[in-house]
């Protein structure tokens, strides 16, 4: 009894880091702080928890514990931030088959009622449709699987079934809990519900995937606290549920469109009503575009996945560097789904030492941005394309965008004239005041770097 | 009572994380989401006693490979989030 209360104390001194963990993270100034003590709460409660009487043989949880701290740790320090969203998939996964099998290992307790083997239920429903979804959205970013949607006929139809099925399986379940046929049919279709539910979506639309798995992450601990009546796995699981949740509604916000359409439409039908695209494309050597930007005042640096892609944020520093050194003002402007998760960019220009006061949002940039002498576009399409604005018929009419076009003069760094990931033709290629300069990224601000120190 | 008791539990600590992190600014999202999902991974607390426990093979077996993978989500998302806020520098810290 003693141990018991002693365990549930420091469940809640736990409960309080967590909580105070992720109230510093509301400031960069104070978020690696926040972050420690978010950890030691987790230390905290993982060695209370080993007092617990119920456990009796330690030498399988010290093989887990070495071999996951082994395989995280080697993780955490070699990944690249470029592909800090592929790593962060793959972990919302991790945490996902673990509750599924906590859920499992649940049934094994004695005195099972309807509302434990409900829960159990969801544990393994949510759990596994987190694990293969997961591992869908982290192939596609990663690129092992293809990152355009995978459509087919009578998706939904298929979908709506399969989650029918899932429903019905788990009342067979809930009911007949002795036959194991259940249990593993309950875990198969989870999975598969995973994976169907995950394949529709597409590269453009992985940063609401993405949020949505984390939260499904944390809601499938919370089912598993609820099986093994523990209250820390429920309270952080919803901590986590709901921080995912508001992530998935910012993402979905800054692309105009609600969860239901990401889930289920597949984006791009493109309609070609919006009519034809006036202009010409002039491109511009990155020789002149050095002498345009040797006279400017201001430039103002727009970011997306493609500078990811070039691996171009230190070289963009360097340019920002010299830019200033030359007396001219830089600031970033970064769209919310700019790249393939919430934040990457913040964090690639973080890396490369780009101070985070200069990285502006949206809504701070856009009421300025007719001030910009030059705005610089490094491989960013969708989130500065103007049609959102102006193109009722245009898929992406209604979004909110970064208004480049409104800068003196537009500077686009892209490969060639493909289309972005949502496949649009984007009309501030042909403006008066936008000129392409092509080539890989990094190799044109290389460029560009080489004539200012000259 | 238990789950009358887990259920008010639950309410609350959802409101309360929308409460948190609607003040998270956009900049930090990223390591907002791995230091999330480094929390999601507390599933580890309940992998232990199935891992540790004189049951059968099949809960052992079960118990021991959620630890791992629990405990990569935890370790590696606490690593690599300290790692990515440890970058976030202000301006005139390097001057």
């Amino acid at each position: 009894m003693q141990t018991t209360l002693l365990i549930n104390l420091s469940y809640t001194v736990a409960a309080v880091l967590f909580i105070f963990g992720l109230k510093l993270l509301g400031s960069p100034a104070t978020a690696r702080r926040g972050n420690t003590i978010s950890a030691l709460g987790m230390l905290l409660a993982v060695v209370i928890t080993l007092l617990d009487q119920a456990i009796v043989d330690y030498r399988w949880i010290l093989l887990g514990m070495v071999i996951g701290t082994a395989v995280g740790a080697f993780t955490a320090r070699m990944v690249a931030m470029t592909a800090m969203p592929e790593m962060v998939a793959l972990f919302n996964g991790f945490g996902g088959i673990a509750s599924l099998m906590v859920g499992w290992v649940a049934l094994a307790q004695p005195g099972l009622t309807t509302f434990l083997l409900l829960t159990i239920f969801l544990s393994i429903l949510i759990g596994g449709v987190t694990f293969t979804g997961s591992l869908v959205a982290w192939g596609k970013l990663s690129e092992k699987l293809p990152g355009r949607p995978i459509l087919f006929h009578g998706q939904r139809l298929v979908n709506g079934a399969l989650l029918l099925a899932n429903f019905a399986c788990g009342a067979m379940f809930i009911f007949n809990p002795e036959q194991g046929l259940w249990l593993y049919l309950a875990v198969v279709l989870s999975a598969t519900l995973g994976v169907m539910t995950v394949i529709p979506i597409g590269g453009a639309d992985m940063p609401v995937i993405i949020s949505l798995l984390n939260s499904y992450s944390g809601l499938a601990a919370c089912a598993a606290g609820f099986a093994i009546n523990n209250n820390i796995l429920i309270v952080a699981g919803s901590l986590v549920g709901a921080s995912g949740i508001i992530l998935t509604n910012i993402m979905c916000k800054a692309m105009n469109r609600t969860l239901g359409n990401v889930l289920f439409s597949g984006f791009g039908a493109v309609d070609e009503s919006g009519g034809k695209i006036e202009g010409e494309v002039t491109a511009l050597s990155a020789e002149d575009a050095y002498y345009v930007l040797e006279a400017a005042q201001s430039v103002v640096v727009i970011p997306g996945y493609g500078m990811a892609v070039a691996q171009a944020q230190h070289v963009v520093k360097e340019l920002q560097e010299l830019l200033e050194k030359n007396g001219c003002e830089v600031a970033y402007a970064i769209h919310p789904v700019a790249g393939r998760m919430p934040g990457h960019m913040n964090v690639l220009l973080a890396e490369a030492d780009v101070p985070y006061d200069l990285l502006l949002e949206m809504d701070d940039i856009n009421p300025r941005m007719e001030t910009f002498d030059v705005a610089i576009v490094i491989g960013a399409n969708d989130v500065v394309n103007p049609a959102a604005r102006e193109t009722p018929g245009s898929p992406i009419y209604g979004m909110p965008i970064i208004n480049a076009d409104y800068a003196r003069s537009v500077f686009v760094l892209k490969r060639s004239m493909a289309s972005g990931f949502a496949g649009l033709d984007n009309p501030l290629f042909y403006r008066k005041n936008t000129r392409m300069i092509f080539g890989d990224a990094k190799e044109t601000l290389s460029r560009l770097v080489r004539e200012f120190s000259t | 009572m238990d789950l009358v008791y887990l259920t008010f539990i639950l309410i609350l600590s959802i409101f309360l994380g929308f409460e948190l992190i609607q003040k998270v600014p956009a900049t930090l999202h990223t390591p907002l989401m791995s230091g999330a999902n480094a929390i999601s991974g507390i599933t580890l607390v309940g992998a232990l006693a199935g891992a540790g426990s004189d049951g059968s093979a099949l809960t052992v077996l079960l118990g021991t490979m959620a630890v791992a993978f629990a405990t990569i989500n935890v370790v590696g998302g606490y690593l690599v989030t300290d790692r990515m806020l440890a970058m976030f520098k202000k301006k005139n810290v390097n001057k």
